[in-house]
């Protein structure tokens, strides 16, 4: 009885991350872009700075009306958005907060896992994409492929390269035997992570899946209402995760001054700078060409990250 | 007799005519699997065979899990769900692929196909259930599908296969590589 309260107890814990971060980031997201061109953002929702404006944001999405055009796949059209949010939510089940247990589940290949089930939020574009019967919709939707299986590549590699420096692929593992020279030694694999992860949740500089001078929206030009809110939250969710795993697997998760005690703190504090960072980058630079995003994954990434697995397996036997 | 006795009774002494919860999951999953595969083959909708082909595949790595093989299930998941069918859906999006019946989605060979299939099916469950009969996972012992078991296997008794099929891949990939730098027009770039 007490083990299955303590499953269901963690599990709640991580449906409330998940409902609220992602809103944390979005609001930081607002506030953060326009102080950096130069505007207040929102200031009424809520009063104090418009703290309140994502609540008001998701209370309007849901008075909307759900469209689901004529010509569309039904069925299809409707599961899409719930193919691209839920597997964020089984990712962040895994992703270690704090020592001693401080996870939702730990998993012996915790690692494969988050990988395995972030690339299948990416099924959910594919579908709204060809679901909608919109050529944009299935412009975007090719893009979002493409981009997909030029950069998964590269994430594989980079993550692979420290499950090798901790001999483990259990996620609170591999925190647990990090040291401070680990974020020089893997530097590099950390920026490939960093930004092929990027592309993946299509967030500026990639964002060519959705670019709106072009395709309107992409994949998700024919949503309307709570769906396309759906669609926003994944978004989110995926910083969330991206910055977490990226924490995790380069930054030390945890560690730092007084760990035992405020470990969590860190993994949070690391999490948010990772998050800012994300932010920084939409604001700071403009999009990649799809000729230029290939070729940045093809001809970058992935000589660097299989740079970074040779050189960790060097050090690995040197130190060894 | 307490209902855990019961079940301890049947993990001693496993039988058909005693089947435990994980057994009645796996068989579930197991129809669902199948029912998905069977759509997959027989939809007129070209991408609903991709999407029920996830399924299928997702009901696999499920079934995976059930036999405690961790990592050979979420390695199931990354390559063919999250890499293989992203492959098939961006193919067919280039087709443009029509939303409803796509007309030519029947081929002549299917009876053919089918008795292929089928040969293919008896062969692979008889040999299974061959090899197989008599051995059962102790469910309540050490795992024995962890990443740490599966790499020792696979790099002490399992290397000869594991190297041959990396040169497999690696041929596989020069072929592609040739094949599509010949239809450039024979135009050499360099």
């Amino acid at each position: 009885m007490n083990d299955t309260l303590d499953v269901v107890l963690r599990l709640i814990a991580v449906l409330v991350v998940f409902l609220v971060l992602p809103l944390v980031v979005g609001q930081t997201e607002h506030k953060v872009m326009a102080h950096m061109q130069g505007r207040l953002g929102p200031m009424y929702a809520g009063g104090f700075h418009g703290w309140a404006q994502l609540v008001a944001d998701g209370v309007k999405f849901a008075q909307k009306e759900d469209v689901v055009p004529a010509d569309a796949d039904r069925r299809v059209f409707q599961l899409a958005p719930a193919v691209a949010l839920l597997p964020y939510l089984l990712v962040l089940i895994a992703i270690p907060v704090g020592p001693h247990g401080f996870v939702g589940q730990a998993l012996d290949a915790g690692l494969f896992f988050v990988l395995a089930v972030m690339g299948v939020g990416v099924l959910g574009s594919l579908m709204a994409g060809w679901a909608s019967a919109n050529k944009f919709s299935l412009l975007g939707a090719l893009r979002t492929a493409a981009q997909l299986m030029a950069y998964e590549l590269p994430m594989l590699l980079a993550a692979a390269s420290v499950a090798m420096a901790a001999g483990t692929l259990s996620l609170p593992g591999i925190v647990e035997s990090y040291h401070w020279w680990w974020t020089l030694w893997q530097l590099v694999g950390g920026l490939v992570f960093f930004c092929a992860g990027l592309a993946e949740l299509q967030r500026p500089p990639f964002d060519m899946p959705v670019a709106d001078s072009e395709i309107i929206f992409g994949a998700y030009t024919e949503y309307t209402g709570l769906r396309f809110a759906l669609f926003l939250l994944a978004e989110y969710a995926g910083i969330v995760v991206l910055c977490g795993l990226t924490t995790v697997l380069f930054l030390g998760g945890w560690h730092g001054p007084w760990a035992g005690s405020v470990g969590w703190l860190w993994t949070l504090l690391k999490t948010a700078v990772l998050a800012f960072v994300v932010i920084w980058l939409r604001v700071s630079y403009p999009r990649l060409r799809e000729d230029q995003l290939q070729k940045l994954a093809w001809t970058v990434l992935i000589p660097l990250s299989l740079a970074q697995i040779a050189l960790t397996g060097v050090v690995k036997v040197v130190i060894s | 007799m307490n209902p855990g006795t019961v079940l301890a009774a049947a993990a001693h002494h496993p039988g058909f005519l005693s089947p435990t919860g994980v057994e009645i999951t796996f068989v579930l999953v197991g129809l669902a699997t199948l029912g998905a595969a069977l759509l997959t083959v027989t939809t007129k909708q070209l991408v609903h065979a991709a999407l029920w082909l996830v399924v299928a595949l997702g009901g696999l790595a499920v079934e995976y899990l059930l036999l405690t093989a961790e990592f050979i299930a979420w390695v199931q998941v990354l390559i063919y769900v999250g890499s293989v069918v992203v492959l098939l859906l961006f193919g067919l999006m280039l087709t443009k692929a029509p939303i409803g019946r796509s007309p030519d989605a029947d081929s002549g060979n299917r009876w053919v196909a089918v008795g292929v299939a089928g040969a293919a099916a008896v062969t692979l469950v008889w040999v299974v259930v061959d090899a197989f009969r008599s051995t059962w996972i102790n469910l309540h012992g050490a795992v024995q599908g962890t990443s740490h078991a599966t790499g020792t296997s696979l790099f002490r008794h399992w290397v000869l296969p594991f190297e041959a099929l990396s040169v497999l891949l690696l041929a596989a990939l020069v072929g592609a590589i040739v094949l599509s730098r010949r239809t450039d027009g024979g135009k050499e770039t360099e």
